[in-house]
């Protein structure tokens, strides 16, 4: 493969909080140089930015993908379509899949699909308990031998106080973490939607935005109990972010991520049973929307994730109550993102690092930054160039955009894998 | 009809204009007295096909449509499709497929889901009448009450209505909700704070626990069904706890107004929700007259919507 360099780039690294314009350097598939003042050596293939902005490609926390067991919603090789049309490069894959991923094979499975793509990282969570039943763990150790990278039952809350606690000690002795979708499932139970007065009115069977504090609490006394570190996926309440706050501030091992839809939309997106819009955790109310943002802006909330949850029509053409939860997120993560920096809340650099650093630091991965010797996972993005969602014609499969209709700023012009251009051009 | 209704559809009695709502009860009223004059046969319908798509039983206001329609010489037709065949709801989408096949012009809509009567009004040619989405609306069960109420106390502006039991699964409390605070009246509900929803004070009423208080100085007083599926949930520890606390008794009612009347949307749990001495108690009850009213305010909405069509077609 020849050398590419990207030239007339604004170059964007937040884990060094490099802002300049510059140049960067593709060689054998990692970044062998950058800055600014670098031509092209002889025989490179030149890349003119134009001024666009030249990142780490986003290293995705959280995407369920319909692959295996749900190919008829999505497969691995239509997700990576969406990613690399998103900028995303690295994707950490949700284990609560058919047939779950609780053993090895199945973790070195999901990795070898990524592999074959040539565009995105997969990095497979282990189911926290055998088939993500709640029940007893699983075998960690094993299956981090065979590359997954923390623990979880994905959609699916770990209820019981006991095993829970069981997964964050034992995870420790790993050097991991678990993760926990943060929603007492006694009552969030047959419930559709924020409980409240929209829910009230459309009929609608409430979840109560304290399902979220309850969780967050308990398993924060339990990191506390076990010295196990606890990670809580798509917080999306004022309640449990306060908490989260209090015990980072009491040095307790308790890391969060969010995802577009909980600093983007609010519940009114439901109006009119909308069921593209129908998510869980459930769309909250305008003030737990604000708290995501100002937790977004004062660092306690880590990362943020796409949460793609693919669906097909049928899963959602139904009664509201009865529709799946759940929305695609890939191609969508930056340009939602970037409404907060259009808006005033992050800076730029801020924004990108909830989306590539901060992650990859969570993982311990060599990943999302620009770095000489690093692999040379790139995005490049106007920040400001327009366009609207449109669901179904999203690129990939999963067409369930939450964010349907929603005009955007920020628009990926070229994605790099391992230094091969992937989407653009 | 002063106005020109503005919708295709009647889904929900939240968002309808206080002006349609009294054009409405007028129209039914003038059929009210048709009816009871006996001059009920008409052919404002004829040629119309009126399907009465139940997924859900309902003996009460499925009959109800059907006389309504029948009297405007409309071909009614009843679909019942067994809830055990609709668990997935794909089948929801296939019937609007075939109905539209069938050119359908009125399609009565009931199901145990909220919102299904407006999903199916995406895809359909035909009008839609919701009969009761889940626990949406029922919106002809609250201009049927609204019809009743304002034949027997000359109004609806003003009154005290006093809305008890278990109003959190009760689609006819909410579009009674709608409708009775778009005009006017002061409404409240009164029951177990586990069967009362989250921010019903946001849709403009007051709430109360305790039914003497509740029912103090109330014109009306609208009894609501407790399904026996709530006491299971652990929603109200048992049926005789909630008849001492909730039930309507003589002694419960003694605080409303003297001349105040009780109304239910049937069918009633005597002895849960309403003990039989006040059911059937001439001077109170307008039950009956709320069944008879319902087949007015049925043939009103059929008409409005009907001209609707006509003036599409």
């Amino acid at each position: 493969m020849p050398d590419t360099l990207i030239a007339n780039a604004r170059l964007l690294d937040p884990a060094t909080s490099l802002d300049a314009p510059g140049a960067l350097l593709i060689r054998d598939g990692v970044i062998a140089d950058f800055g600014p003042g670098l031509s092209a050596p002889e025989g490179a293939e030149t890349v003119d930015a134009a001024g666009a902005c030249l990142a780490p490609g986003l290293v995705d926390l959280r995407a369920a993908l319909g692959e295996p067991g749900a190919e008829h919603r999505e497969t691995i090789a239509s997700a990576a379509q969406a990613a690399a049309a998103g900028g995303i490069t690295t994707i950490c894959v949700l284990p609560d899949s058919d047939p779950p991923i609780d053993d090895p094979a199945l973790v070195q499975f999901v990795i070898r699909r990524g592999e074959a793509t040539g565009s995105v990282t997969l990095l497979p969570y282990g189911a926290a308990t055998r088939g993500c039943a709640g029940k007893e763990i699983a075998e960690f150790g094993l299956l981090r031998e065979a590359g997954a990278i923390a623990f979880t039952d994905g959609a699916r809350a770990i209820g019981d106080a006991r095993t829970m606690r069981l997964a964050l000690s034992y995870a420790r002795g790993f050097g991991t973490f678990v993760v926990q979708h943060p929603e007492e499932p006694s009552l969030a139970a047959g419930g559709a939607a924020t409980e409240g007065e929209l829910a009230t009115r459309l009929g609608l069977p409430g979840i109560p935005a304290a399902a979220e504090a309850i969780l967050v609490e308990r398993d924060i006394a339990l990191a506390r109990l076990t010295g196990g570190h606890v990670h809580f996926a798509h917080v999306s309440t004022a309640a449990a972010l306060d908490r989260i706050r209090a015990a980072k501030a009491e040095g307790l091992a308790v890391t969060c991520d969010t995802a577009p839809p909980y600093f983007d939309l609010n519940e009114t997106a439901i109006g009119d049973f909308r069921t593209y819009a129908k998510l869980s955790p459930p769309l909250r109310a305008e003030s737990d929307r604000l708290a995501v943002v100002a937790a977004l802006k004062d660092g306690t909330i880590d990362a943020i994730a796409s949460d793609h949850q693919p669906r097909d029509a049928d899963d959602k053409r139904l009664p509201f109550a009865q529709a799946a939860a759940g929305g695609a997120g890939l191609a969508t993560l930056l340009a939602v993102t970037l409404a907060r920096v259009h808006g005033g809340d992050l800076t730029l650099l801020q924004a990108l690092d909830l989306l590539t650093a901060r992650p990859a630091r969570l993982l311990g991965l060599p990943a999302g930054r620009l770095a000489k010797g690093a692999p040379a996972d790139l995005v490049l993005f106007h920040p400001d160039r327009a366009w609207q969602v449109e669901a179904g014609r999203l690129p990939g499969k999963a067409q369930n955009s939450p964010f349907d209709g929603r005009a955007l700023e920020g628009r990926v012009l070229g994605t790099w894998k391992a230094g091969r251009r992937v989407f653009g051009r | 009809m002063t106005l020109p209704y503005p919708h295709r559809h009647l889904l929900a009695i939240e968002g309808l204009e206080p002006p349609y709502i009294a054009d409405l009860l007028d129209l039914a009223e003038s059929y009210a007295l048709l009816n009871r004059s006996g001059q009920t046969q008409r052919d404002l319908l004829r040629g119309r096909t009126l399907i009465n798509l139940f997924f859900e039983d309902s003996t009460r206001t499925r009959t109800s449509f059907e006389i309504a329609g029948k009297r405007l010489g409309a071909d009614v037709i009843n679909m019942s499709v067994s809830t055990s065949s609709v668990n997935k709801g794909e089948t929801l989408l296939d019937t609007a497929v075939t109905l539209n096949a069938m050119n359908c012009d009125l399609l009565v809509v009931r199901h145990a889901q909220s919102g299904a009567p407006a999903l199916l009004a995406q895809k359909v040619s035909a009008a839609v009448i919701n009969a009761g989405d889940g626990t949406h609306e029922h919106p002809t069960q609250a201009l049927l009450d609204a019809l009743t109420i304002r034949r027997r106390m000359g109004r609806l502006e003003g009154l005290t209505v006093a809305i008890c039991g278990d109003i959190l699964h009760s689609r006819v409390a909410r579009s009674n909700i709608h409708l009775l605070t778009a005009m006017n009246a002061r409404v409240r509900v009164v029951g177990p704070p586990t069967l009362i929803p989250a921010e019903v004070a946001r849709l403009g009423v007051e709430v109360y626990h305790d039914m003497r208080a509740g029912l103090r100085d109330a014109d009306v007083v609208m009894m609501l069904r407790l399904q026996r599926e709530r006491m299971a949930a652990g929603l109200v520890p048992s049926s005789r706890e909630f008849f001492r606390f909730y039930g309507l008794d003589a002694e419960k009612l003694a605080v409303a107004k003297p001349d105040a009347i009780v109304m239910h949307p049937g069918p009633m749990n005597r002895g849960v929700e309403i003990d039989s001495a006040i059911a059937d108690d001439p001077a109170r009850s307008v039950i009956g007259e709320q069944v008879e009213m319902g087949v007015a305010v049925r043939m009103a909405v059929l008409d409005v919507l009907s001209r609707q069509l006509r003036r599409n077609a």
